[in-house]
């Protein structure tokens, strides 16, 4: 099977200053794949160029079939994305939202229509859809930024710290949330400072200074790191004190 | 094409759903016409003055009544000797004091000429300067009615060449246009753009297939719009209001504020490339744009009037060059050939902030 994300040491200097280095790793349809690092470690600026937004100094990348660097107007049109902000217009209402969203993506009207209809059914959000957002909790926020970025069926989905600043019942149901797009064969690539969090993901790698310094199952990583959860892993790693 | 409707009608979302931007759009031209219109008015109606008459002639009186009659000046007192004047006016309640020497009407009629003076209280200059004008027109309109009798006689130095009664309104209309134009295309566009760096949703704009140039000109767009409205409503309001004449071609005046428009939107997006904040905008568009067109687009301060070194500020200040163009078209009329050259400073001006903006958007990406 074809990867839905091929990544071929892929590198990107700014000046002197190297944020990715020549990086490689495949991810499968609907797999969930996270992509763990400490602040600065290069996973943002490995992000952004898998997202079409930045050109890669060197190496390659593929998204959806189409390569990140000559061919970013595709891989655009083919993958989702949401932030730990959620960025979703608080003086829009959700269904204003939804219709906007829809719209940039090129959406037909019946399109938009069927799908908003989809996504207030499924979060029950018939009585609150003309309601501005910024009067609407954070939970639910979280799961229409969610919703949003799999309107337009994309095959990629990124998930740049979906969790940050949500309670832990909301977070597992936005786990059950993700499980169920994979199950629907979108695959999602994720970055998360939750170490529990990695523990749900199919495969994790792990950046340290620009490289992928460990990456497979979390249950493989745990035995060749001879601990007990991610968490150690990470802390390993990401400390230095790895003497593999 | 769809995703740009879409993209322009979540701009009008923005703007009719907030409070400020409402308030900027729709109650501040009004507020700012109506404080320039009136509160800082320079033109007077009713104006106290006081009468020194030692000729008590015929012509003199009739010279009196025709300056009551103006409906500008009432005679508020009625003084018998020069001794009386400075305490005249130290009561404060004259302006002015119209003096007639003895034997006005005898030189008048033998010599072919008399002296009036006016003597107007200088503590307050503006009104004096504004009051002996007004005075002066009358009594120079006054030589040329009696023109035949007294063979324009009465000796006056000074004299105004436009309508004298709406002189502010000329210089403020224009003014007002430029600030207005201003605050909705710099201010606002470049507080709109921060707000979506702010919240994070030019991030997620600039991964979705919307180029950013759609997402510029989608932002651009409904600013633009308002903002010609917005004028619109300005002049219209000068008209009505405060009787502002508008003389030329109404073609040329819509693409004077068009260009005008464009550099002010251009200036504003160059603003929101460079800051991360909406306060930040704010402050970047009120001290960089702002300050200076209202005091140095020869707005408040005559341009002459200024340094040297501010003069030269002022020629780069776009507000300037279209104040001129304004005041051109809508008061004296004229047509392209005599404007030609503040309309090509001012697209040349356009066209070099439009391609800096672009430029410093595409570095930003």
């Amino acid at each position: 099977m074809e990867p839905v994300v091929k990544v071929e040491n892929l590198s990107k200097k700014f000046g002197e200053f190297i944020a990715t280095n020549a990086i490689s790793f495949e991810v499968n349809k609907g797999e969930i794949f996270g992509f763990l690092g400490a602040n600065g470690a290069g996973k943002t600026t490995a992000m952004r160029m898998l997202s079409g937004l930045l050109t890669p100094s060197s190496g390659q990348a593929f998204v959806a079939g189409f390569d990140v660097a000559t061919q970013a107007e595709l891989v655009k049109k083919n993958i989702g994305y949401m932030s730990q902000k959620f960025s979703l217009y608080e003086d829009l209402t959700i269904q204003e939202n939804i219709e906007f969203y829809g719209g940039i993506y090129g959406l037909s009207r019946q399109e938009i229509k069927d799908r908003s209809k989809g996504i207030v059914d499924k979060f029950q959000l018939a009585s609150v859809k003309n309601k501005l957002v910024k009067t609407i909790p954070l939970g639910w926020k979280q799961k229409l930024a969610f919703a949003l970025a799999l309107i337009h069926k994309p095959k990629v989905v990124f998930l740049d710290e979906p969790t940050g600043g949500v309670d832990p019942i909301t977070r597992r149901q936005f786990w059950d949330l993700i499980y169920e797009a994979a199950n629907d064969g979108v695959t999602i690539f994720i970055t998360t400072h939750y170490m529990d969090e990695a523990e749900y993901c199919d495969r994790v790698s792990i950046m340290v200074d620009g490289l992928i310094k460990a990456l497979g199952t979390p249950s493989e990583l745990k035995k060749s790191f001879d601990v007990d959860s991610m968490d150690a892993v990470f802390q390993l790693l990401a400390r230095g004190t790895a003497n593999k | 094409m769809k995703k740009f409707y879409a993209f322009v009608q979540k701009e009008f979302y923005h703007i009719f759903r907030d409070t400020r931007t409402m308030m900027i759009l729709f109650a501040l031209p009004v507020a700012l016409v109506i404080i320039f219109g009136y509160a800082l008015n320079n033109d007077y109606k009713n104006i106290p003055i006081g009468v020194l008459n030692q000729s008590k002639d015929q012509t003199s009186e009739k010279l009196i009544n025709r300056i009551i009659g103006s409906g500008y000046f009432v005679v508020e007192k009625s003084l018998e000797k020069p001794q009386d004047i400075p305490s005249a006016f130290k009561l404060g309640k004259i302006k002015l004091v119209l003096y007639f020497p003895a034997h006005f009407q005898k030189e008048l009629y033998h010599s072919k000429k008399a002296q009036v003076q006016l003597i107007a209280d200088a503590s307050d200059i503006n009104t004096a300067i504004n009051t002996t004008s007004y005075l002066s027109g009358i009594i120079n309109e006054f030589n040329a009615e009696n023109a035949r009798e007294i063979n324009g006689g009465i000796q006056i130095s000074t004299r105004m060449i436009f309508n004298q009664r709406l002189l502010s309104v000329y210089l403020f209309i224009p003014g007002v246009i430029a600030l207005i134009l201003l605050i909705i295309s710099a201010l606002l566009t470049s507080v709109t753009l921060a707000r979506e760096k702010e919240m994070g949703t030019l991030e997620l704009l600039s991964i979705s297939p919307i180029s950013p140039y759609m997402i510029i000109i989608g932002k651009v767009i409904p600013y633009l719009i308002l903002s010609l409205l917005n004028s619109f409503v300005i002049i219209l309001l000068g008209i009505f209001i405060f009787g502002l004449p508008m003389t030329g071609s109404i073609s040329l005046l819509i693409m004077a504020c068009f260009v005008y428009t464009v550099a002010s939107l251009s200036l504003g997006i160059l603003i929101s490339t460079r800051v991360e904040t909406q306060q930040a905008a704010m402050f970047a568009s009120l001290v960089t744009l702002m300050m200076p067109t209202m005091l140095l687009s020869g707005f408040i301060f005559p341009i002459e009037s200024l340094p040297l070194p501010l003069q030269v500020i002022s020629n780069i200040i776009p507000a300037t060059h279209f104040i001129v163009l304004i005041k051109s078209i809508m008061i004296k009329g004229a047509g392209i050939t005599v404007i030609w050259k503040p309309f090509i400073i001012l697209i040349g001006m356009t066209s070099l902030f439009l391609f800096v903006s672009i430029q410093s958007l595409k570095r930003n990406n």
